[in-house]
């Protein structure tokens, strides 16, 4: 039963799915907004990144510190949060067949958000908040920087309030039979993540502001970073929660590929609610303020059942694929599934770039990074920029820009221009993001820090610098980070085309991307439909013996610079 | 014809506010609640 609006719904000539007007409004809201901010954020990494290259050394220092927090939040904030809006709005309406709770409060979220983002990013560019998107105290920024901060974080939670309100009025209503489908279910979960992110930066940032306008003390820097973080780690988590559930989408609109288990997937994401935002304890791990026993819970034992919820997903949506294909006829082999998989579709390259990026570079390294004692090896060097903009940028941005390639054509409905660029784009950017993560990892590896303008130490008395060996990988950064500069910007050039310029297709399905053939007739492949998974099986094996590699590699590199007599 | 009764885990799944009451407490009382405490009974710093 629909609990739609007279005149408030249509029906997607695409998928047949109903799509609540009120809610697509919002959607393209937040879409087109979440998509300046990603070219505020590129334009501010290219400067970046040709400043930490020391061959090119663009910016001079006090530019260099205002465009990297700039940079942190548009990236790490703003693009994501404005997106993940969209995406709650898009699961909680027209995958539970229900209208938005409310027109009234999505504008107000709508309206907090874009007015906190704007302030903040004038502040910015206006040389008043050179404080890095951590503004650790006691650097002080303009109040407007916190306020702006402040509305972004209350609109936000505005925003998740209307989808759980939806969530509830489509179960009041009974709109859906069961149990709400796996999409919305890592919905909820980043949803459940984003309350708890967002009322962690209310706690920090409303002292912080009162502070700046002289109204309160400043502070304790101990108390704010511990509160700071439970903002800016976790609002990564609702990142990953949100990149997994469009993997489960993607997969099902470029293959049709279902999940192979609903409660493991779904006990999965529980595991991601309530382990999850325990990571933030990570940048933690060098303060000298919280003890052993509060880092080595945190960051170990808690923290691993969150990771044992991501190889769950690592398996089973790569798993779903290979079954699907294998009910195509793809069963030569381990792999001929994946070989003959739809590469040519943006959205399912997309999709598995960001799996195997996620998986292999972030995932790897993060838990690596993460242990305690290792950690002493790589806090506050380029390591860690080099791990999260694998998780970040490599699984979130681009499983987020797969997802794009159908929120145009069917919630905007236009049409891409030049899909030939559309279906490289995708590699451009793997590829770019890829060698960026790699070359600062080595050079974080050689010791090189994170955050810092000039690793040279031009002018220092002491000689001070790092080797031509280090400069190598410094350099394979740099040219990484003009690689995903590239993509990044033919994906914002595509999508701006599309939405401003390009031919709608209402009235009619979108223009298929490529889809995989079938080699077998529909009853040939439900008579040999088989749940097994062995290519994916070994591609699991890879994984697990890259990290056993990797991590006992960084144990090896602890007892050289720790001697155990 | 009665129905089976749901497994309690069927049961944790369906229901978003339960989740979303334990997403909250698990992690504010791990993290941030036993962080603050840490921090309270830090010891002032023996300065020379």
């Amino acid at each position: 039963m629909s609990n739609h609006l007279e005149n408030q719904v249509r029906t997607c000539d695409t998928t047949g799915l109903p799509v609540c007007l009120n809610a697509q409004k919002f959607i393209r809201l937040h879409g087109v907004c979440a998509v300046v901010f990603l070219l505020i954020g590129a334009v501010a990494a290219i400067l970046l990144a040709l400043t930490r290259w020391p061959a090119v050394h663009l910016l001079n220092a006090e530019w260099y510190y205002r465009v990297l927090t700039l940079h942190g939040l548009n990236m790490l904030i703003f693009w994501i949060l404005f997106i993940e809006v969209a995406i709650l709005y898009f699961a909680a309406t027209t995958l539970l067949n229900s209208r938005l709770f409310s027109k009234g409060v999505a504008w107000a979220a709508f309206l907090m958000m874009i007015v906190g983002a704007i302030m903040v990013d004038t502040v910015v560019f206006q040389g008043k908040a050179d404080v890095l998107m951590t503004s650790y105290t006691p650097l002080k920024a303009d109040p407007m920087f916190y306020l702006g901060i402040i509305l972004v974080a209350v609109g936000t939670l505005t925003g998740v309030f209307n989808f759980f309100a939806t969530v509830y009025i489509a179960k009041r209503d009974k709109t859906y039979e069961g149990s709400v489908p796996l999409v919305v279910f890592g919905a909820i979960a980043a949803a459940v993540i984003a309350v708890v992110t967002l009322l962690h930066g209310a706690v920090v940032m409303i002292p912080t502001w009162f502070w700046s306008m002289g109204w309160a003390e400043a502070p304790d820097p101990g108390w704010y970073r511990l509160v700071w973080w439970g903002l800016g780690h976790q609002s990564q988590q609702v990142n990953v929660c949100a990149m997994v559930s469009v993997w489960y989408l993607l997969a099902t609109l470029t293959t049709g590929a279902k999940p192979l288990n609903q409660a493991v997937c779904r006990t999965a994401f529980v595991l991601y609610i309530l382990f999850i935002n325990l990571a933030s304890a990570h940048h933690l791990l060098v303060d000298p303020g919280v003890g052993a026993s509060w880092k080595i819970w945190n960051t170990s034992y808690a923290m691993y059942l969150a990771v044992l919820a991501s190889m769950i997903h690592g398996f089973t949506v790569p798993a779903s694929v290979e079954v699907a294909q294998r009910a195509r006829g793809y069963v030569r082999g381990l792999f001929s599934w994946l070989t003959n998989a739809p590469w040519k579709n943006p959205g399912f390259s997309a999709f598995f770039l960001s799996l195997i990026i996620f998986g292999f570079i972030g995932g790897i390294t993060g838990v690596t990074l993460g242990t305690q004692q290792i950690n002493i090896l790589a806090h506050n060097t380029l390591r860690i920029p080099g791990h999260f903009h694998a998780t970040v940028v490599g699984g979130t941005t681009l499983a987020f820009m797969g997802l794009i390639y159908y929120v145009v054509p069917l919630i905007f409905q236009k049409e891409f221009y030049a899909r030939s660029v559309a279906t490289i784009q995708p590699y451009i950017f793997a590829a770019g993001i890829t060698l960026m993560s790699i070359g600062m990892s080595f050079a974080g590896s050689a010791g090189v820090p994170r955050r810092h303008w000039d690793v040279e130490f031009a002018g220092a008395n002491l000689a001070a610098g790092f080797d031509s060996g280090t400069h190598l990988w410094l350099g394979i950064m740099g040219m990484g980070g003009v690689l995903a500069f590239v993509g990044l910007l033919t994906f914002i050039l595509l999508t701006v085309a599309a939405v401003f310029f390009g031919k709608s297709n209402k009235g009619r399905a979108m223009t298929p991307w490529a889809t995989p053939k079938s080699l077998v007739t529909e009853g040939d492949a439900e008579a040999a439909h088989d749940e097994r998974s062995p290519g994916t099986m070994v591609l699991v094996i890879v994984l697990l013996a890259a990290f056993v590699v990797y991590y006992f590699a960084n144990w090896l590199a602890l007892t050289d610079v720790w001697h155990v007599r | 014809m009665s129905q089976d009764p749901k497994h309690p885990l069927q049961k944790l799944l369906d229901n978003p506010w339960l989740l979303l009451a334990l997403g909250i407490l698990v992690p504010v009382l791990s993290y941030t609640v036993w962080g603050w405490i840490e921090l309270a009974n830090l010891g002032a710093a023996q300065l020379p």
